[in-house]
């Protein structure tokens, strides 16, 4: 009786976009990894066919997910969490390294990467935390608690190395701040993201005459009675011209080269033409290749395994961090398009389901679900089509691999879960 | 509100990404990106370059195939050096400099290490090539020439360059194309067209198919042989006889305006421009300013035609009526223009159309041109009439025929002297030296082989053209089979080939009379200037000859031009002569002729001007004449 309630109430709006995001990624990855050699699209042997399985396993696990109680994923969220903080932890001893990273355990026929269980784990233990009754957001010490779950992960992850996977942890605040964390602090995050980028490009100097021209034009048109706060305002500048003059000298101390040329090439900071090229030819390769590929397939593409420069494998990773070039170059305009509007309406739809919630729970759950699709969907892309620096985060339910696969599947359908659940709450 | 936030955030992204999404797929996209694609690969099938025959289907020019030896650097494993170079004849150090270059063009890409290996050297390489990994030799295909002559008609072939590249997406870089003479103007037919096959490629370069299984792909189409209408022997024993001279020769055949022979002097060894020293002597032939030995004097030299002319100042005055064979006119070794006395060297006396050809005498044919301005009644209307006339010989005009270069020679028209003396402030005495093939009138040796077809055809002329077969079949190019007419009616021409016949049986040419063949021809000798240190010098006249026989039923029409060769009779008399019978006859039985135009030599004669002294011109005594080295083999 539970099982046919459940499919009843599931939201299948989400399911057919996750299917359709799923399936059009697969046929990138087959694309992407297609040789003329003739093999079977379930030989296991091949990327895609690895692809295939993982996909098929994801699909069983959902029916294991959907069968569990619901309210098994609140109550078990912090055992989750302590499990995954653990295994992490045991990447330093046991880790396997490819490509420069620890991220991996080696289970023979597949590498789990757990830093994908620990983002379902975190999503879920801060939506536990938050939600308790005896949390209160507007307390100091309970912010600092909530961030402390979230950094946790962060910090094991960023020595792997792997920055991008730690940077999807912070997104996660997102979370506290729909749950009361004043607007403010985004707006200052925001600021100093601002300051750090406008720094790199104009210096300090132009920071600090432009943020004294506008407190002097504030001055100018204030109303008369209107009392001004010299000391907060003479602060905030201080502030930021010590930032700014931070950010220099941690981009030119602390950064190492190649995080430098990322940003070089991002801002286009570089103007020595011959350094140019050479940061285009080694740290600007995968960009320009990936930027030419979707280029090439105009507006209609050049059809599926029609994509020459994925053929060629012109661009580096690109079943895995880079599977969004296939679609530019073999779908064209209208399949890129396609993608960003399933990934939109997806996580449109997402919202609205989290908005519904009635129990806390499963709201904040599920705005950890959007946050982390939100900032992996945007980084990725971003990346892809050269609007953002290079980070290395894959698109999710799209790019290749297992433990990614298998892992936002989990992530989004436990709130599909809750959020069938939704009516029965009451306890 | 916070609700709002979040959905607004996603919605801008998704805005954003749209937005440079559409910048890249649909504002940069260019659907000829494809042809820049790095992942496809063209690779070229190039057909062999037709072979080029003369009129008799003798070989002129063939392909040779040309041995490179290539170097994959990155596939190159230890090797004995010393022994490779030793196989190769290169230095050590040259072998080191080599690799290293093709390091850096690639590691993964063929470059060419030795080029263009002889012969000799790829057999004694070709069996131990495989124990060189890394190098391999690679065939390609270079001109090869059956003859040494000819060098400017059949013309050359050499690399595309930028122009080339720019003006005919055809070619890309490396290919070569037709730069000069026959190679140039038929170079669509001898090319062919390559084969293409595009090849779908990694990023490391390596092949991994075809692109969209071959459909693109292309066969290469062979190109096509020609026949030109050259006559090998008769070019080649042409190119002997101007040993030493600067000028043109050309001979028509005047029954089709066929090219026989196209020859200038100085030439050079087609073969110069083949191979691995083609750059160097391209530059020494090239930078030789004074001999020029490019510049195909034949088809762009302009001197006064001379004597000649007079035949057809004799046709314009016949036509107009001012004349008949019987006018007579008393030379006083000279005539009158005004008060000046113009000279004659014809001995003076009463002078007929006849006699006046053909002893060349100045003051009949000063007369005769006179007397077509007087008869209309302004010296623009005559003039009008004078040039219309010459020009339907094909004189003062580009002549339309199948080769590269040209120039237009020049035919004087009432605007031109309009400009040099101002409107109206001219008449026919000044320009009367145009009578005589002096003044302002210009030919070129080809237009002057042209006019003397014209005439042994009795009034019409084919376009003189140099191909003759394509894939062995005859041409039928409207322009090359079609007769074009000139004004004058055909019973004009008998007394003027009476007198150019009589040339040879009683005046300036009876010396170079061909036992057995009935000949007509015009001495024509050419005063000229050049400037030394910005002074007007003169030089010793040019000879000039044309001529055509059998007078009844004409083979070969001739045109002679010798720069600095003092009278028409001297070298290029003599040439036209032994042309013709070596055309006519196969054989010269006028041997002494023939040793003295082999041996003679004008180098004396052009090293005058720049020796820096006064020197005398117009040395009667052609004993003087340099004599050249003995030639290797004087069997022909």
């Amino acid at each position: 009786m539970a099982g046919k309630s459940v499919l009843k109430r599931i939201d299948w709006l989400s399911v057919l976009f996750y299917l359709l995001l799923v399936t059009i990624g697969w046929v990138n990855i087959y694309s992407s990894t297609f040789t003329e050699n003739g093999a079977s699209i379930f030989d296991f042997g091949t990327l895609h066919g690895k692809q295939l399985f993982f996909i098929l396993v994801s699909i069983a696990s959902v029916v294991i997910l959907l069968a569990l109680e619901a309210s098994f994923y609140e109550r078990f969220s912090s055992v989750f969490y302590m499990v995954s903080m653990v295994s992490l932890l045991g990447l330093f001893v046991f880790g396997k390294t490819i490509s420069g990273a620890t991220s991996w355990y080696d289970l023979g026929f597949f590498n789990l990467q757990p830093a994908e269980f620990a983002k379902v784990a975190t999503a879920l233990a801060l939506a536990k935390y938050l939600s308790d009754i005896q949390t209160d957001i507007k307390r100091t010490k309970d912010q600092l608690y909530a961030f402390v779950i979230i950094l946790i992960p962060a910090l094991l992850i960023i020595p792997q190395p792997d920055p991008g996977s730690a940077l999807v942890f912070f997104s996660l605040s997102f979370v506290i701040f729909r749950e009361g964390l004043p607007v403010y602090y985004l707006g200052i995050a925001l600021f100093a993201i601002l300051i750090f980028v406008t720094t790199l490009m104009f210096g300090t100097i132009w920071i600090a005459i432009i943020l004294a021209l506008i407190i002097l034009v504030f001055l100018l048109l204030k109303k008369k009675k209107f009392k001004v706060p010299v000391l907060p305002l003479a602060t905030a500048l201080i502030v930021t011209v010590l930032f700014s003059l931070s950010v220099d000298f941690v981009f030119d101390n602390v950064f190492e080269q190649r995080h430098r040329d990322r940003f070089s090439l991002w801002l286009r900071l570089e103007k020595d033409p011959a350094k140019l090229e050479q940061i285009q030819k080694t740290i600007g390769y995968n960009s320009y290749q990936s930027e030419k590929a979707i280029e090439s397939g105009g507006i209609f593409g050049k059809g599926f395994l029609e994509g020459t420069r994925t053929k060629g494998n012109f661009v580096p990773e690109q079943h895995s961090d880079y599977i969004f070039t296939t679609v530019g170059e073999e779908w064209g305009f209208i399949g890129t398009v396609t993608v960003v509007l399933l990934f939109t309406l997806l996580l449109l739809r997402l919202i609205f389901l989290a908005e519904r919630q009635k129990n806390a729970f499963s709201r904040m759950y599920g705005y950890g679900v959007i946050s982390i699709l939100l900032v992996h969907y945007f980084i990725n892309i971003g990346m892809v089509i050269g609007i953002l620096p290079t980070v290395g985060i894959p698109l999710p339910l799209f790019s290749y691999g297992g433990s990614g696969m298998l892992f936002f599947t989990m992530l989004l359908f436990i709130f599909i879960k809750l959020d069938a659940n939704r009516l029965n709450e009451g306890i | 509100m916070k609700k709002i936030l979040l959905s607004s955030i996603i919605i801008i992204i998704g805005i954003t990404f749209i937005g440079r999404l559409s910048y890249l797929q649909i504002f940069s996209f260019s659907p000829d990106q494809v042809l820049e694609d790095p992942a496809i690969k063209r690779v070229y099938d190039y057909p062999e370059r037709g072979y080029i025959y003369d009129r008799n289907d003798k070989l002129l020019v063939g392909n040779d195939p040309a041995y490179d030896v290539m170097v994959i650097p990155r596939e190159v494993r230890a090797l004995d050096t010393l022994e490779f170079c030793g196989l190769l004849g290169i230095k050590k150090k040259k072998f080191i400099k080599e690799l290293r270059k093709a390091r850096m063009y690639s590691p993964r890409l063929p470059s060419v290490f030795v080029p263009q290996l002889s012969k000799q050297d790829y057999a004694r390489l070709q069996e131990k090539m495989r124990h060189y990994q890394g190098f391999y030799i690679q065939q390609r295909s270079l001109r090869y020439y059956a003859t040494n002559s000819a060098a400017n008609v059949l013309g050359y072939i050499s690399e595309v360059n930028e122009r080339d590249l720019a003006k005919n997406p055809y070619y890309v870089q490396g290919e070569l194309t037709g730069r000069t003479g026959v190679e140039k103007q038929y170079e669509d037919i001898l090319r062919g067209r390559k084969g293409v096959q595009y090849i779908q490629k990694d990023r490391y370069n390596r092949d991994i198919g075809k692109y969209k299984n071959g459909i693109l792909d292309t066969l290469p189409e062979q190109g096509l042989e020609l026949n030109v209408t050259l006559d090998k022997v008769l070019q080649e024993y042409g190119e002997r006889l101007m040993n030493g001279k600067r000028g043109g020769i050309v001979a028509l055949e005047p029954a089709t305006g066929e090219i026989l022979s196209m020859i200038s002097g100085p030439t050079y060894d087609p073969a110069l421009l083949v191979g691995r020293e083609r750059s160097k002597n391209y530059s020494k032939l090239h930078y030789d300013s004074i001999a020029r030995p490019t510049w195909d004097r034949s088809l762009l030299a302009e001197p006064s035609p001379g004597s000649p002319f007079k035949t057809l100042n004799a046709l314009v005055a016949l036509q107009e009526g001012v004349i008949t064979p019987s006018t007579s006119v008393r030379c006083y070794n000279g005539f009158y223009v005004g008060k000046k006395k113009r000279g004659c060297h014809c001995g003076g006396g009463m002078r007929n159309l006849n006699s006046g050809i053909y002893e060349s005498c100045n003051a009949y044919f000063a007369n005769a041109f006179r007397k077509i301005y007087e008869k209309y009644e302004t010296t623009d209307e005559g003039m009008d009439v004078w040039e219309k006339h010459m020009k339907s010989f094909g004189l003062g005009q580009y002549l339309g025929y199948d080769l590269p270069t040209g120039r237009k020679g020049r035919i004087p028209s009432k605007e031109y002297y309009d400009k040099w003396y101002g409107d109206n402030r001219w008449s026919s005495s000044y320009i009367i030296s145009n009578s005589i093939g002096q003044g302002e009138v210009a030919a070129t040796p080809i237009q002057l082989a042209n006019m003397t077809a014209a005439i042994a055809n009795r009034g019409f002329y084919f376009t003189p053209h140099i191909l003759k077969k394509i894939d062995g079949k005859n041409i039928s190019i409207p322009d090359y089979v079609e007769p074009k007419q000139t004004t004058i009616e055909k019973r004009h021409f008998e007394p003027v080939i009476q007198g150019m016949a009589d040339v040879y049986n009683e005046g300036t040419a009876k010396w170079l009379r061909i036992p057995d063949v009935t000949i007509a021809g015009k001495t024509g000798t050419v005063e000229n200037y050049t400037k030394i240190d910005s002074v007007r010098v003169q030089l010793t006249d040019h000879s000039v000859f044309v001529a055509f026989a059998p007078v009844e039923n004409p083979k070969i029409a001739i045109a002679v031009y010798i720069e600095n060769g003092y009278y028409g009779s001297r070298y290029a008399g003599h040439i036209a002569s032994l042309m013709i019978e070596k055309y006519l006859k196969g054989e010269i039985t006028r041997t002494d002729l023939e040793k003295r135009m082999l041996e003679r030599t004008l180098d004396r004669e052009y090293a005058k001007p720049y020796s820096g002294k006064e020197f005398k011109i117009n040395e009667y005594d052609w004993s003087q004449d340099a004599i050249a080295p003995k030639e290797e083999d004087p069997s022909i």
